[in-house]
């Protein structure tokens, strides 16, 4: 019923384009964008399939309206290139991969809040990122591995 | 989601002033993680929507006679403030503990009041800290103690032209101790089975002077243990008045049945924390 202007960059590009007032950034992202690696997963902001870093701050695209992004600094999995993604492949930080960027972006935020970890604030900070092939030895193991190389 | 108008307030006065004219279908959105799922799953259709995240002046957290929490500061930003820190840890606790980082990050004190979900946490602890919201229309101000806050599941004492500006958290009584505890039985980003927050004070003879008993996920509101409170202020807290406490609190909830688990399960288990909330600040 309204449409809106909104700018804002996605891993350091600047996007500026009108959407209307319903549109998701999850959809955003996805549809509008091209940028398919954020994935959509329960839709209700439990999974953390969708998770993207809003001004460096992990969050749901699949709960932010994308007039809510306007003027900020968007990071998705698409604008990683870090020794985390290495870490995932050696450590076996995957199986099926759909939760994968996700898990990639929210432990990347803490990363770069919280250069050393304890396994304690690894745990709390990715609770809320659900691997569905349980693989969470592997992404600790990984996460624990980018920060010793940091 | 069904189409809506969006608008995005530069001013606490230009909200105001949306509020003030046109309250019918509207309505205001903080951080969104409530509300953004009411719409997309149709259960709420507003035809209008006032999104606050322009006003930046409503984030602030200071200390002045107590604590002043913005609205719209986030659960994120209060659980890293030093001054909630410095006021209870209790209270900052409370904050880090709420369901993922994610949501922490996003979520606001102000939405999180306003949307009155009786499973929430930050309200129980509030409650124990004898909080008061401060509410604004274009007509008046207007000071609502927390507990007058809540109505029904859902629903606030809030006018529909009304935005929640802040919550005021008071100085403590001398040597204070606060806690929250929830029960968590199966993950920790969960709602609360039941959420407790308890404070008690004793003077120098290990009297109880001073007792708040709060809780969470117990009724249709975040609610208060008023007879439980009663009972232990001039006495001592031993092991037989605790257990006394524990079970006015108990009979104060009127939880539901979900998959949490039973009504009576609940009111029993709400019991159990308050003792243990109350042996840990004893």
């Amino acid at each position: 019923m309204s449409e809106h202007r909104i700018r804002f960059t996605l891993n350091g590009a600047p996007v500026d384009l009108n959407v209307p007032a319903e549109r998701l950034v999850v959809d955003l992202l996805r549809n509008d964008l091209g940028t398919t690696g954020t994935k959509d997963g329960c839709s209700v902001g439990v999974c953390g399939l969708c998770a993207i870093q809003v001004d460096g701050a992990p969050m749901s695209a699949c709960l932010l309206l994308a007039t809510q992004i306007d003027g900020t600094d968007i990071r998705t999995v698409e604008g990683l290139a870090s020794a985390l993604q290495e870490a995932f492949i050696t450590e076996g930080g995957f199986q099926c991969g759909i939760c994968t960027s996700g898990q990639l972006i929210t432990a990347d935020a803490l990363l770069r809040q919280n250069a050393r970890p304890s396994e304690a604030e690894v745990k709390d900070f990715m609770l809320g990122n659900l691997c569905r092939c349980t693989g969470y030895y592997g992404i600790g193991r990984a996460i624990a591995k980018a920060a010793g190389a940091r | 989601m069904r189409p809506f108008e969006y608008v995005e307030p530069e001013t606490l006065d230009e909200a105001l002033a949306l509020l003030a004219d046109d309250p019918e279908d509207t309505l205001v959105m903080a951080g969104g993680t409530a509300l953004v799922i009411l719409m997309k799953q149709d259960l709420i259709r507003p035809a209008r929507v006032i999104g606050l995240r322009k006003l930046s002046q409503l984030r602030a957290v200071d200390t002045a006679d107590g604590l002043r929490l913005g609205a719209l500061a986030t659960h994120g930003a209060l659980a890293r403030s030093a001054a909630v820190r410095a006021h209870e840890a209790a209270l900052a606790r409370t904050f880090a503990a709420v369901a993922t980082v994610r949501i922490r990050e996003q979520a606001t004190l102000g939405g999180n009041l306003a949307h009155a979900d009786p499973a929430q946490d930050p309200p129980v602890t509030l409650l124990a800290l004898d909080a008061t919201a401060v509410a604004m229309s274009k007509a008046r101000a207007r000071r609502i103690p927390l507990d007058a806050l809540f109505v029904d599941v859902f629903e606030t004492s809030l006018e529909p032209d009304e935005l929640l500006l802040r919550v005021e958290v008071p100085p403590l009584p001398a040597g204070a101790r606060a806690t929250f505890q929830k029960f968590l039985p199966t993950t920790h980003d969960d709602y609360a089975t039941v959420a407790v927050a308890t404070v008690v004070a004793t003077d120098a003879s290990g009297i109880c002077t001073h007792a708040r008993i709060a809780l969470g996920g117990a009724g249709p509101v975040p609610l208060r243990a008023y007879d439980a409170e009663r009972s232990l202020v001039g006495r001592r807290l031993d092991d037989g008045t605790i257990r006394e406490a524990a079970t006015l609190a108990a009979a104060a909830t009127d939880p539901i049945a979900d998959l949490r688990g039973s009504a009576a399960y609940k009111r029993a288990i709400a019991g159990v924390w308050t003792a243990r909330a109350l042996r840990e600040v004893a």
